[in-house]
């Protein structure tokens, strides 16, 4: 569902810029709104969440499919975590689709889906153990690394059971936003994925904007 | 003589039935088939799979799907590790489609649904969630809530519409069974619980058998290795791992 949001870069409490392969880690105050925009269109924004209170409680993208009863995340659907508490919203969306159930791309499975030559291509797993092991003060490790969310990825399933992954319906300047129902921290990895044709073969960086 | 698989012995077998509404664990060596099999129509088992080695490895359903295209888990079809490698084949599956994204029920589903847990009045009939089934025995392992990732959902189908809603559409019928042949010492982790979005008006307590007995070497003809690409790459992986074994 495409709903476009009111808030203005000007009154923004923070802003990023995170390059391709790189990752963004911080945390954002319950009430806090959160934007990711795709500057230049293509890009999958690979991101986990954690309760900043106990990041054992995670997000968790089955419990999310289960509870709104649908595979796709756009503007109305609330994030659950593995507890199956809520933990933020998505309040606009102007790419209209996010997809949390193609995982991110990790050298390992880049052996299998493309070649076992490509097992030293950096991938988004990459990134997140980076973070994680850079960042010790999060208290996370590697069984905290679950099953992400895909920010302006499109892999529709088919009825038959058929899983594809389609050409990105985002365009330079489409975004998400969130607004933290929780403390939550946020893990993003900005894919550097160079085997896979939605993107072009071609990373480019997102901007991130947080709003009190 | 034990019921208790032999190795070196290939007509021997280990046969168990389990209750709906239970959970439990076995590691299961590289080479070994394991069977489940609905024995009254309507089981739902959810399964984890672990390295026992590195626990930290364990099964990536996205990882699973993509690289075969699919969705839907059926014969053919092999379930991969986060870091590449396979677990285990389904090497027979009357059922034809098993899923892997609902997860599982927890405890306030089940007593919004079908009433409380009750063990004092209902024994080991009380109504038991596959949430809290697997905590139980990822504990048994070290491992906490952060070690449940996506599990499969055997004997369950759910499939979307064109908009992505979600439904469990069809069940198992009695008899129906899946086979996985382990390419891999797997620790296995089960729950017979409901399936997280089965809304029939009792709650459901259908029993499985499960056997494991001695499977046939991977040949090159294999169906699951010849499924496509990307698992026969999973294989080299495998070997990889194995070298030297
Ligand atoms: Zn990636």
């Amino acid at each position: 569902m495409i709903k476009h949001s009111d808030k203005k870069i000007e009154n923004a409490a923070a802003t990023a810029t995170v390059a391709a392969g790189d990752y963004y880690l911080a945390e954002i105050k319950a009430g806090q709104t959160f934007r990711i925009v795709d500057l230049e269109g293509n890009q999958a924004a690979d991101t986990l969440f954690y309760c900043a209170d106990d990041p054992t409680e995670r997000y968790s993208a089955m419990d999310t499919i289960r509870e709104q009863g649908n595979l796709y995340l756009t503007a109305g659907t609330v994030l659950k975590t593995n507890a199956n508490n809520s933990m933020l919203e998505i309040v606009a969306d102007t790419c209209g689709r996010h997809d949390t159930v193609g995982g991110a791309c990790a050298t390992e499975s880049n052996t299998v889906r493309y070649d076992l030559e490509k097992r030293c291509m950096h991938a988004c797993r990459d990134s997140w153990m980076l973070a994680i092991q850079e960042n010790e003060e999060y208290g996370l490790d590697k069984n905290d690394i679950a099953h992400n969310i895909n920010f302006f990825m499109n892999v529709p399933v088919t009825k038959e059971g058929g899983l594809t992954f389609e050409d990105g319906i985002s365009a330079p300047g489409k975004y998400v936003e969130l607004k933290a129902l929780v403390d939550v921290i946020v893990l993003i990895s900005n894919c550097p994925q160079l085997n896979n044709p939605c993107n072009g073969y071609n990373p480019t960086p997102i901007e991130v904007v947080v709003w009190d | 003589m034990l019921n208790i698989l032999n190795p070196t012995d290939s007509t021997s077998r280990y046969t168990t039935n389990i209750d709906g509404g239970s959970h439990w664990s076995v590691l299961v060596r590289r080479g070994v088939n394991l069977r489940l099999t609905d024995l009254e129509g309507g089981a739902n088992v959810g399964m984890m799979f672990y390295n026992p080695v590195w626990l930290s490895e364990r099964y990536n359903a996205p990882d699973t799907l993509k690289c075969q295209h699919t969705f839907k888990l059926t014969q053919g079809n092999c379930l991969y590790s986060d870091m590449g490698r396979i677990f285990c084949s389904i090497i027979e599956d009357s059922f034809g489609w098993h899923e892997t994204m609902c997860g599982n029920a927890h405890a306030q589903h089940v007593s919004k649904k079908w009433g409380g847990r009750d063990y004092q009045s209902d024994r080991n009939a009380w109504q038991q969630n596959g949430y809290d089934s697997f905590l139980v025995e990822l504990a048994k392992y070290g491992l906490d809530r952060t070690a449940m990732v996506a599990n499969v959902n055997w004997f369950s189908e759910v499939s979307a519409d064109d908009n992505g809603n979600l439904k469990l559409t069809r069940q198992s019928k009695a008899g129906d069974a899946v086979t996985l042949r382990f390419e891999m010492d797997t620790l296995v982790v089960l729950h017979t619980c409901p399936h997280p979005m089965n809304s029939e008006a009792t709650y459901p307590k259908k029993p499985i058998r499960l056997e494991m007995f001695k499977g046939e070497p991977v040949t090159e003809q294999d169906e699951c290795l010849n499924h496509c690409a990307e698992n026969r790459r999973g294989f080299e992986n495998n070997a990889l791992y194995l070298l030297g074994a």
